[in-house]
């Protein structure tokens, strides 16, 4: 004990840290950061866990193609509409550039994506907004794409059934932008007045125009646990009100204790109970009451 | 046991005496086997004279028995894929009422009835089962949907009433109950309501409006409780139980006004004694309800309800006294 106080092979004192940014620096693709529990795993297995994560259960955001491939029976998707892209209404500087930038980033021609599909062997018409295009906000093509989509589920007679993510309308759009909530809350109407199922499923983050007409229009609206929803930025609020905001303000939570949506769904069990819903709303059944 | 009410209590004594005995001869040489008969005979009559003979205010004990069982337990028994929907998508979701929808039979329905809770944690979340305007506007936007997809309308009632309070004041607690009559009577759809246990007044009717409304045995069904009208008539809520007497708020009291349909009935001593066996017997009341409303067109359903609840109140006409016509 003594005689190791008085050794000269001092054990090292100190350690390499690794720096700042080296710390940061998580190869691309191959391992991500959960940004919650700040855990750092496969991106591989995130993916078959649905990009939920395994620690802490933070649902990572999903673009169209992982939710499509995700949610509707393998194989069964048939996309409707998918050459439609924007104009320039309005000249808007800069508004073509930033376009083709996104198009060529995801690989997509617009904010949403449609389609028809199945579900458990039911027809569907499914609308899911990509929130890697443009934040997902909605111009002219986002709100007519989701028109002809509904008038699709119209004409199937089959439920419609959307994911939203979108930061609200698309200012580049202008006014034509705001119009394109009443374009598909009228397609909406209609389509409910002929029985037809609604089912919205707002995912991180639905906000803004978005929020405030197709997103909250279902029969039954649903969220994913902790996304962002609501109408106007929390800064704005703030601004207006001078008052600091709960934490968990215009959470998915939030809003389920504030009567605004039918139940949070995590990911595990979206895509049965959307399942068990659609099922019950199945038209023709081989029983009737009076045969009970 | 637990949860004995004050007026079977004689029969728990003798059923305690006969296990004593019972235990005893097991032990010793003695043979009490005749007198165990004879206590055994007695019990029966006993039974017999104390079920048969149930007063209002003991149906009121057992109506607010602890172990009751609630809507969610008579749901789960009912029903299958039950999906809960929650919110009034206006303000709150408020947990004293449940609703959303389900399979009876394999069946479609909308399902929605008055939730108290198990044990005092969940009685706090669930406001004793005094709803508040939101959970009104949750019921009727739940049967809203029951009436654009056509499938019937199912509500359990059991409350002691909507909740005397001044949040629900201030969101407009009469508004919410008196939109769920004036709603509910145009449904298009057969609604069945059934009262499980207390029915307390308006907060009970707005779930209440509807085309069959059955009562369980031992369930009561009232304009206040027997404690409110003693305080209001006689300024003493001690009287309560001359007031539930003197008020007719039992099953077979109600169904000699003309108010109920069918008295639906319960295992000796209350729901709570056979669970499986009270969800049996509702299923078939309910069943049988649903069926014969079914062969209703949605005209017929409205004109149904109108008729029902028109026939309903008691009056003379002073031109009967002075002989005119």
């Amino acid at each position: 004990m003594l005689k190791e106080l008085f050794t000269k092979t001092k054990k090292k004192k100190y350690a390499t840290i690794p720096s700042e940014s080296a710390k940061q620096d998580v190869p691309e693709g191959i391992m991500t950061k959960c940004p919650s529990c700040k855990k750092i795993m496969y991106t591989k297995e995130l993916v078959k866990n649905l990009k939920v994560c395994s620690h802490c259960g933070y649902h990572h955001q999903m673009n169209s193609k992982e939710r499509i491939n995700s949610f509707v029976d393998s194989g069964s998707f048939q996309e409707l509409n998918r050459e439609m892209t924007s104009g320039n209404p309005l000249n808007f500087p800069d508004y073509k550039e930033k376009l083709d930038k996104d198009r060529q980033k995801t690989n997509l021609n617009e904010a949403v994506v449609t389609g028809v599909a199945q579900i458990s062997g039911m027809g569907v018409v499914v609308a899911i907004m990509d929130a890697t295009f443009r934040m997902g906000s909605m111009g002219s093509v986002v709100g007519e794409k989701i028109t002809l989509a509904i008038e699709k589920a119209d004409e199937l007679k089959v439920p419609f059934i959307i994911f939203t993510a979108s930061g609200g309308a698309r200012m580049q759009e202008g006014v034509l932008s705001l119009m394109q909530m009443a374009k598909t809350s009228v397609a909406l109407k209609r389509f409910s007045d002929n029985g037809g199922l609604i089912i919205s499923i707002m995912t991180h983050p639905t906000t803004g125009g978005v929020s405030a007409s197709f997103a909250s229009l279902g029969d039954y609206n649903f969220a994913e646990p902790g996304a962002l929803i609501g109408f106007a930025g929390r800064r704005i609020i703030e601004q207006t009100i001078r008052e600091e905001l709960p934490e968990d303000f215009q959470t998915a939570e939030f809003l389920l204790k504030h009567g605004q949506l039918d139940a949070v769904l995590p990911r595990q069990e979206l895509r049965d109970s959307i399942i068990s819903i659609v099922e019950i709303h199945q038209p023709g059944r081989s029983i009737s009451w009076q045969e009970l | 046991m637990a949860g004995t009410l004050e007026f079977e209590k004689p029969v728990i004594e003798l059923k305690k005496k006969i296990l004593e005995l019972r235990e005893y001869t097991k032990n010793t040489d003695m043979d009490l086997s005749e007198e165990i008969e004879k206590l055994e005979a007695r019990l029966e009559r006993l039974e017999k004279e104390v079920y048969e003979n149930i007063k209002p205010w003991d149906r009121v004990s057992i109506a607010r028995h602890p172990e009751r069982p609630t809507t969610l337990d008579y749901i789960s028994r009912l029903f299958s894929d039950f999906f809960e929907c929650h919110g009034d998508r206006l303000f709150g979701d408020d947990e004293a009422i449940v609703g959303g929808i389900a399979k009876f039979h394999g069946l479609p329905v909308t399902v929605i009835g008055h939730q108290r809770g198990k044990d005092t944690k969940e009685n706090i979340r669930r406001n004793f089962g005094m709803p508040h305007p939101e959970g009104y506007r949750k019921a009727l936007r739940l049967m809203k949907q029951a009436e654009k997809f056509r499938r019937p309308i199912v509500c359990f009632i059991d409350t002691k009433g909507a909740y005397p309070g001044k949040a629900a004041e201030e969101r407009g607690q009469s508004e919410a109950i008196a939109r769920n009559l004036f709603e509910m009577a145009g449904l298009k759809v057969p609604v069945v309501c059934i009262v499980i246990g207390e029915g307390g007044s308006g907060g009970a009717l707005a779930l209440g409006v509807g085309n069959h409304l059955h009562m369980l045995e031992n369930s009561t069904y009232s304009v206040i409780s027997p404690e409110g009208a003693a305080s209001i008539l006689w300024r003493d809520a001690s009287l309560a139980k001359k007031a539930a007497e003197t008020m007719k708020i039992t099953a077979p009291d109600l169904k000699k006004l003309g108010i109920i349909d069918e008295i639906i009935p319960e295992a000796r001593g209350g729901a709570h004694r056979d669970l499986n066996q009270q969800a049996e017997a509702i299923n078939k009341v309910l069943k049988a309800s649903l069926q014969e409303l079914s062969s209703l067109s949605e005209e017929a359903l409205v004109d149904h309800r109108y008729k029902k609840y028109k026939l309903i109140g008691e009056y003379s006409s002073l031109n009967e006294f002075i002989g005119v016509n």
